[in-house]
């Protein structure tokens, strides 16, 4: 488990920095993740041409110097769509970081502190990991329809237990820390205990899970936009570009390769930048370094 | 012991039991109605109408619930609606390709994470162990679906090393059908592999530390003698929980690769069953592959009881 930082202690702060900044590898996959996320957040203005203008005359051209990544079989630029697709599919894994951290942090906050809640929640949990997580993604998308917005939904829901269980295990740990005690002596209340002196002291075990749900939740998400059950195929994510690519094999691999290695790039990025994290957050490891 | 198993079997219940009323809420938060979604928009009221009656979905909530737990304590699972069949002997006709599909990739998985997590622990810090965490690292980051259309590109279609896709048919020798699995099995197992590697690594690095390995090194025992007799077969009992976590990754990863390789396994069938809105087949499956996680962590953790005379329930 991640030890906690305090957050008042601005020089341990720094530490955290420096010491990931020593980290090749984390500097190396902040800067992917920096021109990912910049290409993306700047798509309109940095793509070549219109990602949803068809063009038969120029249908299945190789890459070259007029279409850097080629074209797909209705003539669209497949670098414009590329950049367009990583808008949602990092928005998506971003908005899944964000829901299951609030169900999560809820939840495991609630096992971890108060005791009585403690057995119906962990059953819950365990019950709820016991589901593989695209099957359980699925079925959700199916019972929802299929949207963005479900499907951000259903994965949320899929990666909740991963975080709640985390959230409890750190949360069964600093219940007994002195300046818990200390807070409820001075008579605050445990609403304020839970929320501010308990949730301040997460923020490294949330950060380095949030870092790994993200790179799952792109990954799911080009799954199940793969498979057809995910988003609408008219919309470009990394995984329906793949999806519609896959039947050109062979003749015009372009259309579903490059959407894969921003795939890959994207997810090695981010898992990196969650184990750098760990290392740092975690002094046990830490020492050995 | 016997009081250890006992609470595990009341835990199991109460784990199964949640996940049935999972499973139960799942299709009840279809926003409108199931049998609607289900039969399509050109169906007629009177068929929506007998499909509610057959499902059930006409009676209260309650009564529903009652009545789909008191199915599965008989373990009759339901009925497809599209396949017309129970969904328990349509999961059965799919079982087999799944089945050696997951035994198949834990294999590779194994064979590539035992030596390469070995290694890595021993030469820990070195430019090769950097190497080892990163390229497991770029395994697991790949989509799965991806490179299984990669490979089967380069394997089947360009060089003709491997069939391109499917089972072999019904009549096909059941070499013919292992050949099928071989790069469906590489895919998963190469993907999956990262974990059980990272995990033998911690594993070994643990036990490297301990007084017995040290007393080995001190009666002059040679490193290999040490790391092989000694080590490794500690490392290994921690490596028995990975291996059902990895179960449920195979299980997931099924689901993906069956379709890409056109396989008729139980992962294919419930993206058929998702496409068709196949709820029964949906609830089946979903708890039948959670009841053999939960199994299978049990067997587990009995394991551990055989193999580590140290563990005392």
């Amino acid at each position: 488990m991640a030890i906690p930082i305090p957050a008042s202690a601005g020089a341990e702060r720094w530490q955290v920095v420096r010491l990931l900044a020593a980290r090749k590898t984390v500097l190396a996959s902040l800067f992917v993740l920096a021109v990912l996320v910049g290409a993306a957040a700047l798509a309109p203005w940095l793509s070549p041409y219109d990602p949803f203008k068809l063009s038969i005359m120029n249908r299945l051209q190789a890459p070259g110097a007029a279409h850097w990544f080629g074209t797909d079989d209705f003539g669209r630029d497949v670098f414009s769509r590329v950049l367009y697709g990583g808008r949602l599919s990092l928005t998506v894994g971003f908005l899944v970081v964000l829901l299951s951290s609030v169900l999560g942090i809820a939840l495991g906050l609630v096992a971890g502190f108060f005791r009585g809640a403690d057995k119906v929640v962990s059953r819950i949990i365990d019950a709820m990991m016991a589901f593989p997580d695209i099957l359980l993604a699925i079925s959700l998308v199916a019972a929802l329809g299929p949207s963005l917005l479900n499907v951000v939904t259903a994965l949320g829901i899929v990666y909740t237990p991963r975080l709640a269980r985390i959230v409890r295990a750190s949360t069964l740990v600093i219940r007994e820390l002195p300046f818990v005690e200390a807070a409820r002596a001075l008579g605050v209340p445990t609403r304020r205990i839970v929320t501010v002196h308990v949730l301040r002291n997460l923020v490294s075990p949330i950060l380095v899970q949030g870092t790994f749900i993200f790179a799952y939740a792109m990954l799911a998400e080009a799954g199940l936009s793969f498979l057809g059950v995910g988003v609408s195929p008219d919309v470009p994510t990394w995984g329906t570009m793949i999806n519609a690519g896959q039947q050109y094999m062979g003749s015009a691999d372009w259309i579903m390769v490059f959407p894969g290695v921003a795939i890959v790039l994207a997810v090695l990025s981010l898992q990196l930048v969650g184990d750098g994290l760990r290392d740092v957050l975690d002094p046990r490891l830490r020492k050995e370094l | 012991m016997l009081r250890y198993l006992l609470n595990r079997l009341v835990g199991l219940a109460a784990v199964m039991f949640i996940v049935a009323t999972i499973v139960f809420v799942i299709i009840r938060v279809t926003p409108g109605d199931p049998a609607a979604v289900m039969l399509g928009p050109q169906a007629s009221q009177q068929d929506v109408a007998d499909l509610r009656a057959r499902l059930g979905l006409d009676q209260p909530l309650p009564v529903q619930y009652a009545v789909w737990l008191g199915q599965l304590a008989r373990g009759d699972l339901g009925r497809s609606i599209f396949l017309d069949k129970p969904v328990l002997s349509a999961l059965a006709d799919r079982a087999e390709p799944t089945l050696w599909l997951t035994l198949m990739s834990l294999a590779i998985a194994s064979a590539i994470a035992l030596p390469v997590g070995i290694l890595s622990a021993v030469k820990r810090g070195t430019v090769l162990d950097q190497s080892v965490l990163t390229f497991s690292m770029f395994t697991s980051s790949v989509p799965s679906f991806w490179l299984g259309l990669l490979l089967m590109q380069l394997f089947s279609v360009k060089l003709g090393w491997l069939p391109v896709a499917g089972y072999g048919g019904p009549d096909a020798s059941f070499a013919t059908r292992l050949s099928h699995l071989v790069l469906p099995a590489v895919v998963l197992g190469l993907v999956n592999s990262a974990l059980v590697t990272r995990f033998i690594r911690a594993s070994m690095l643990d036990v490297l530390r301990d007084d017995y390995v040290r007393t080995a090194r001190a009666k002059g025992l040679t490193e290999r003698r040490v790391i092989l007799k000694h080590a490794v077969r500690n490392a290994l009992i921690p490596i028995l929980t990975v291996l059902g976590l990895t179960t449920a990754l195979l299980i997931s990863g099924a689901v993906v690769t069956e379709t890409v390789f056109g396989l008729p396994g139980v992962g294919s069938l419930v993206v058929s069953a998702v496409l068709r809105r196949d709820y029964p087949v949906i609830q089946g499956a979903l708890l039948v592959i959670a009841a053999i996680y939960v199994l299978i962590n049990l067997c587990i953790d009995l394991l551990y009881l055989a193999v580590d005379p140290r563990v005392r329930y």
